[in-house]
């Protein structure tokens, strides 16, 4: 079992969210993290899913969403090179004597602070999932107040394509690709 | 054309070809149904409760391949059907539930008989529409059958509101073509795969077809033969795969799995290759995963990529349509005729479940075995669909009823739906008027939907309704017997007087408990009229066998226990002549099995109270 990064361009129509979730709680795999927003391309939402799984297991994750008649295109970065980002707010005590070294761990972490009081900093860091735990981690001795995390966003690096089909089909790439279906068109 | 939401809804279901749709009104669906009188080409049969509709539906489209249609409206009459959704999405039927709901204004507010059917109904949908405008209702009926019928097929509901219904839009059928930019029915595997599995079938020394409901739904019964034929493969099925080879074919072993026959399941742990085509590697179909078929390589044909790799790993993975796989493996196929590996497989041949029945002594009692035999034999002339249930009666009609064609066995597979049989055998009366419809059902799923019988008595069709009553609730009660030390917890029950309730109904009841009367019996129900309600009481604790425990390996087989008598028993033909109706089997087998401990044998010497449910 390994954490598997999958994003899914799916069409902006009411329910879709519900249909995603649905499909992982009914294949019982456990989300670690979902994220939803809008992308280049009106009427098209793109979600990026951190799933606790084997790779036969995403391979079948994948091949599920690609089932959603509202999803458009998937793929698997897990294996790929790719970018993971997230974001987290973290509220966390300080006192005089502490504030010093809480802000000298802010700067190590190149994240920045966007609301102070006596007794508190609210700190905005951005990065990996990892580089956000970790952050959590050295700060937890202070006292973390709160804390809140977006879930991962990714997007592969260079220029190659997201896959068009799930795993095991024909896809444009394949050298023996012939009249593949239209309907693989990613406009809607 | 401007036109109101509901006559949408009905010119949508015109344009589709629809003759037939099942339904219940209501206070949500009211619109749609005071718009129906306006289009009489399409007849409307009232149910009596809707989870029935979506079971005929379902039984229309099993019978003809095309959609089914069923009509409910909002809340109850909408959950009432989710039974029959699961139902049809479990086994790939196109069906498409049109269901009312209360006005876009009031969603959310629970308003009276408020449900959200689309979030209650997502996972057991292929796909599922709320439908707040009267202009999006062409586009959604459209896409529905569309995506009903297409790839691997199953149910879409449509949810309606009122108000919907009732204003007005323009009906443009062009312009509401289906606009599905992220559905993709079927799929291609690539070109070196279909040269992977050729290479696998030219050098397996015992391969075996399992054969599934793919190839019906994808009409390629006379090309698997021939990929059969040629490559000397045995072929073994499904239980929804039953039909789609014809029973009597020497390729057919019969059905594989939990309660299949003995040798196709020996066979399938000694073959070296599976094909499995159009099946899905079902926990009744494999036993213990760990131990299924170890020594074979796997080619698995879906159109559903979502089937591969998720029960058992497979060698190669052919995605996509049957009939382009086939036509495509088929050429690169060398003859073969695989006799050592026929030879081996026909050395296991006697080991048949149609011996285990005829050693069951002729002491008075009826088996169900002996009924669903004698049924087959009386029918077999006759163009006849069975509908079945779930349960003991579902397993003998599989084993004792020899299928010669697809469509001629509709059962209820993969959710195992008790009440299934009776309104799927009308909605299969409707798809195919012109064939005798049998419905073989135990005395407690004909409860659960008996009332269906109105149905058929309004409608004036004519289902041939065979219950297997022994009293008990047979499967779990053999489960109980083998797994839980014989204590019958909830599963001895009554029925009421079945040929009384067929009377109340006014249609024909008969009574039948002895092997004797069997042919009179169904003779009799062929010559009825009107629908008939043959109540077979048999021997109450019979059991299924043989029988694979769930999640044990899949040859080990729980075996009838007498073994000496099914050995005496005769040869395979001896079923197959008619003559052995007028003289029932008289054989020596209860004195032989004197002294031996058959649960049945000692059963049929003890008198049987039919007044008390408690043996």
């Amino acid at each position: 079992m390994a954490k598997h990064t999958l994003i899914a361009y799916v069409e902006d129509v009411p329910g879709v969210l519900n249909r995603v979730s649905s499909l992982f709680r009914r294949r019982n795999f456990n989300i670690d993290s979902l994220t939803v927003g809008r992308t280049e391309q009106v009427g098209v939402s793109r979600l990026t899913v951190v799933v606790e799984a084997t790779d036969a297991g995403a391979r079948i994750v994948e091949a599920n969403l690609y089932k959603l008649v509202n999803v458009l295109r998937v793929d698997d970065l897990t294996h790929k090179s790719a970018l993971m980002r997230e974001l987290g707010l973290v509220k966390v005590k300080v006192t005089p004597q502490t504030r010093a070294q809480v802000l000298q761990l802010v700067e190590v972490f190149r994240a920045r602070v966007v609301d102070v009081d006596e007794e508190t900093l609210v700190i905005e860091v951005t990065g990996t999932p990892e580089k956000i735990g970790k952050f959590e981690l050295v700060l937890r001795p202070y006292g973390i107040v709160e804390i809140v995390r977006t879930g991962a966003v990714a997007m592969a690096r260079g220029s190659a394509l997201l896959s068009s089909a799930p795993p095991l089909v024909r896809t444009y790439s394949s050298a023996d690709h012939g009249n593949d279906d239209s309907g693989l068109s990613m406009s809607v | 054309m401007k036109l109101t939401g509901a006559e949408i809804i009905w010119e949508c279901l015109q344009k589709e070809g629809v003759d037939v749709v099942f339904g219940y009104p209501g206070g949500a669906i009211l619109p749609t149904y005071d718009a129906m009188t306006k289009y009489p080409k399409i007849h409307h049969v009232l149910v009596r409760h809707e989870q029935g509709a979506t079971h005929m539906a379902d039984g229309y489209a099993r019978a003809s391949g095309k959609v089914g249609v069923a009509i409910a409206t909002s809340g109850p009459g909408a959950t009432n059907m989710v039974t029959g959704i699961a139902t049809a999405m479990m086994d790939s039927s196109p069906i498409v539930c049109i269901t009312g709901q209360v006005g876009s204004k009031a969603i959310g507010t629970d308003a009276f008989q408020e449900t959200d059917v689309t979030g209650v109904t997502l996972p057991i949908t292929k796909h599922n529409y709320l439908v707040t405008k009267p202009s999006d209702i062409a586009r959604a009926i459209r896409e529905a059958f569309y995506i009903a019928k297409s790839g691997r097929p199953g149910p879409v509901l449509v949810d309606i509101t009122k108000d919907a219904q009732q204003l007005t839009a323009e009906f443009d059928w062009e312009g509401a073509a289906p606009r599905l930019p992220g559905y993709r029915p079927s799929y291609h595997a690539p070109m070196s795969e279909y040269a992977r599995a050729a290479d696998l079938i030219n050098s397996a020394k015992r391969p075996l077809i399992l054969a599934g409901q793919g190839i019906l739904k994808s009409g390629t019964t006379a090309e698997v033969l021939a990929l059969a034929k040629k490559a000397g493969i045995p072929i073994t099925t499904t239980l929804l795969g039953i039909g789609v080879i014809p029973a009597s074919s020497l390729l057919n072993l019969g059905m594989m799995g939990m309660h299949g026959e003995a040798w196709v399941n020996q066979a399938i742990q000694q073959a070296d290759l599976l094909i499995a085509l159009g099946m899905r590697f079902d926990d009744r179909v494999t036993g213990n995963l760990k131990t299924y078929a170890q020594n074979a390589k796997k080619i698995h044909v879906d159109i559903d990529p979502t089937e591969m790799n998720k029960n058992v790993p497979v060698d190669v993975a052919l995605i996509g349509d049957l009939r382009e796989v086939l036509a495509l493996v088929e050429p690169q196929v060398k003859k073969a005729t695989h006799s050592d590996w026929w030879t081996a497989i026909d050395a296991q041949r006697g080991d048949a479940a149609v011996r285990d029945i005829q050693a069951l002594p002729d002491s008075g009692h009826l088996y169900a075995a002996h009924v669903i035999n004698d049924l087959w034999r009386l029918t077999q002339k006759r163009d006849t669909i069975v509908v079945t249930d779930v349960g003991q009666h579902q397993m003998w009609e599989a084993q004792y009823y020899r299928h010669e064609k697809p469509r001629s066995l509709i059962t209820s597979g993969g959710l195992g739906t008790m009440g299934f049989a009776l309104p799927a055998a009308i909605g299969a009366k409707f798809a195919c008027p012109e064939k005798d419809v049998w419905v073989v059902v135990g005395d407690g799923g004909f409860q659960m939907t008996s009332c269906e019988l109105a149905t058929a008595e309004q409608e004036g069709i004519k289902v041939n309704v065979a219950i297997i009553n022994n009293s008990f609730l047979g499967m779990v009660r053999q489960w109980q017997e083998f797994f839980y030390d014989k204590r019958y917890a909830a599963t001895p029950m009554t029925g009421p007087d079945f040929v009384k309730l067929a009377e109340a109904y006014r249609l024909k009841g008969l009574r039948c408990n002895q092997r004797t009367g069997v042919k009179s019996t169904v003779q009799k129900t062929l010559a009825a009229k009107g629908t008939v309600v043959i109540d077979f009481v048999v021997e109450k604790e019979d059991s299924v066998f043989p029988m694979v425990p769930a999640g044990a390996d899949l040859d080990k087989m729980i075996r009838r226990p007498k073994q000496d008598v099914m050995l005496e028993s005769g040869s395979d033909q001896d079923w197959e002549m008619p003559a052995a109706l007028a003289a029932p089997v008289k054989t020596s087998a209860p004195a032989r099995s004197h002294g031996k401990t058959l649960p049945t044998a000692k059963k049929a010497t003890r008198p049987a109270p039919r007044k008390s449910p408690r043996c």
